[in-house]
């Protein structure tokens, strides 16, 4: 199947102006910080019965944990390539298995 | 049982291979009636088992329990899904092996006992292999035959184990199998290559993103989740393997926000689910065993779906690599929605499927005080949604734009993923239908205010941190390479350290080669010389002692006749 390509007079898609990005971010951000205020309204009921792990009923542990989690996995994602990222056809010419 | 209905594994495997012989339109209607027949079949088995002589031992060849009848619903269901969706496609060798691959699965999964479950385990590796190979080019081939060796050598295991408990006078039934014999554990050691445990996981993402873009929907539903319906028999409650799935949904996540082609970044979150259910059979029988078959059961549908669209892409663009995709929204809007549809559902937001069965694994850990294992599963759980849930959609059909403008996926492909994209927010949203489906009875609620507050924190404030890093230009951009995994060892290392280490081996054996073929050569140098008119035995002979020779060997043979024959 071949692909086409974008043609000159093509239509503006929605993501196309900068201006509905830039909405879509806000929106976003916004909602990150009301799923944060929230922890300060809603009693959240203890994954752990008997208090193993008190540091979840921390305001805001969740979203906290998220963020960090993920922070930590795409930098020590670029440290991994270092190690292990090779060229497109590192394995071609591999002797047969 | 009545009598009157076929072993469920018939429709699909015998079906399958009679497709072979008829043309294409017919064989287009064939492969989606025979799951829907099988389907069928199935609604009329009674729980129970039937048994068959063969060689002398009993066999049951079929066991309808509710764990067997819940992964039987699901292999028809994957069935017809990839079903419709390789409708448009013309190789027979696909639709055959498709078919008759979804055929050995269910005949594993109603396995009675253990010699039964070998044959079928053999059949899904061998029913299977096709839909790489069907690429029909280099890569796959070897691919394909890597894939090969490491299941048949897992079923060789299972046969070695099933040997060895017979010869110590266990029972060849396939309950739940003690650890405590060595059988045991060349058992579990077959079911672990299956199902991707560390260090044996390499096959997974090998192969699956070098199979067809349809062959692909194929292999992410079978033979994993057959695999760990086999530990939830045999194994729940193994302590070990809440460590072995920690692992497993630990160690992929990193590889799959470095990895470029984005077939194999699924395959790298596949072992990531994988990893909850193994931590769900783990956690043992009741709620463990029954979040583990409930996320089996929806991450055959979202997983698929998201490998459908992947697949789709594949087939318009001729590309998969994350670098050379981009903007593919403004052209194939649908396929672009039903994957963000699978890329909710696989990171578990509220209302599609991976939420009602993901949380019934954590809850329990929870419940039972492991919070190491808690805290890693909710890590894996932020890098599911970073990788799985933002990264195939933003870098496929989002990102920058790559300028390809390719038409939108053939129909049949969109309602493949269209019904796959209603059944994850069915599920979601009325979890009931499935949860009672499930082998052990359970009260267990999945929306309650915290539950919903929590993942939704967990899953915007991941997106939060992709979006930082995004911005701020910290993410890694996706790169054309090769990242190594585990099987450098098999496919580089030892090949080339053989070849170092052979060479003095080669060298001398082929001089004392030389050596040894040179004895023949120098016996007919000297027979040769012997021979020549100025040898020895190139006289002529005088006739009397001709006659005395040939004399001599006929009493020689006589005597030897006499004495020995």
């Amino acid at each position: 199947m071949v692909s086409g390509e974008k043609s000159s007079s093509e239509k503006r898609h929605i993501w196309d102006n900068p201006k509905n990005v830039q909405r879509l971010l806000v929106v976003f951000f916004i909602c990150c910080a009301l799923l944060l205020l929230a922890d300060l309204f809603v009693h959240r009921h203890p994954a752990f019965e008997h208090e193993e792990l008190n540091l979840e009923q921390a305001f805001g542990f969740h979203g906290i944990y998220g963020f960090v989690a993920c922070v930590i996995l795409v930098l020590l994602a670029k440290q991994l390539r270092k190690l292990v990222m090779r060229s497109e056809d590192y394995y071609d010419g591999e002797p047969k298995p | 049982m009545s009598g009157l209905e076929l072993h469920p594994a018939l429709p699909l495997l015998v079906g399958g291979l009679l497709l072979a012989v008829v043309p294409l339109s017919v064989r287009r209607v064939g492969i989606v009636l025979l799951p829907v027949l099988g389907f069928a079949n199935l609604l009329q088995l009674e729980h129970g088992e039937v048994m068959a002589q063969l060689l002398g031992y009993e066999l049951a060849v079929l066991r309808v329990d509710k764990l067997s009848l819940l992964f039987g619903y699901l292999f028809h269901l994957a069935a017809l899904l990839a079903a419709i969706y390789s409708l448009h496609v013309k190789d027979a060798v696909q639709h055959v092996s498709g078919l008759a691959y979804a055929g050995s699965a269910v005949g594993a999964v109603f396995a009675g006992d253990l010699l039964v479950l070998f044959f079928f385990w053999e059949l899904l590796a061998l029913t299977s292999v096709f839909q790489v190979w069907a690429r029909r080019d280099r890569a796959s081939t070897s691919a394909g035959t890597r894939y090969l060796i490491v299941h048949v050598a897992s079923g060789l295991l299972l046969l070695g184990g099933v040997a060895q408990r017979l010869q110590s006078g266990e029972s060849l039934r396939f309950d739940a199998l003690s650890v405590e014999t060595p059988g045991s554990w060349l058992i579990l050691a077959a079911f672990g290559i299956k199902c991707a445990f560390p260090f044996v996981h390499t096959w997974l993402v090998d192969a699956y993103p070098a199979a067809t873009p349809t062959g692909t929907v194929f292999l992410a539903s079978f033979t994993t989740k057959t695999a760990v319906y086999a530990l939830a028999r045999g194994f729940a409650g193994l302590e070990l393997l809440i460590w072995i799935g920690t692992a497993m949904a630990m160690f992929p996540i990193f590889y799959a926000v470095i990895e470029n082609d984005l077939r194999r970044v699924l395959g790298y979150s596949m072992i990531n689910q994988i990893g909850f259910m193994v931590v769900g059979v783990g956690l043992g029988e009741g709620l463990g065993v029954n979040g583990a078959v409930a996320h089996a059961f929806n991450d055959v549908i979202f997983k698929g779906l998201l490998f459908m669209s992947m697949g789709a892409v594949l087939l318009r663009t001729g590309r998969i690599n994350g670098s050379e995709l981009g903007g593919l929204y403004k052209s194939m809007p649908w396929t672009a929605g039903f994957c963000m549809v699978g890329a909710a559902s696989i990171s578990a937001f509220p209302f599609f499927s991976g939420f009602v069965s993901k949380s019934i694994i954590m809850y329990e850990a929870a419940h039972r005080g492991e919070v190491w294992v808690w805290l890693a599963l909710l890590f894996a759980s932020a890098g599911v949604f970073h990788h799985a849930g933002i990264k195939i959609p933003f870098f496929a059909f989002y990102a920058h734009d790559s300028g390809l403008r390719p038409p939108e996926a053939p129909l049949n492909m969109r309602v493949a993923m269209g019904i796959s994209a209603v059944l994850c927010i069915l599920i979601g949203c009325l979890p009931g239908v499935l949860y009672d489906l499930l082998p052990y009875s359970m009260t267990y609620e999945p929306y309650d205010v915290t539950h919903f507050l929590t993942q939704l924190q967990v899953l915007f404030f991941s997106a939060l941190a992709f979006t930082v890093l995004m911005l701020s230009k910290v993410y890694p951009p996706e790169l054309p390479s090769v990242n190594l995994d585990v099987d450098w060892f098999v496919r580089r290392a030892i090949p080339r350290t053989a070849a170092t280490v052979g060479r003095p081996v080669v060298l001398v054996s082929s001089a004392v080669g030389s050596w040894v073929a040179g004895i023949p050569r120098a016996i007919l140098t000297l027979a040769g010389w012997l021979h020549s008119p100025k040898g020895r035995l190139g006289d002529p002979w005088p006739t009397g002692i001709t006659a005395f020779w040939a004399a001599l060997l006929l009493f020689v043979v006589l005597v030897y006749s006499y004495w020995f024959a």
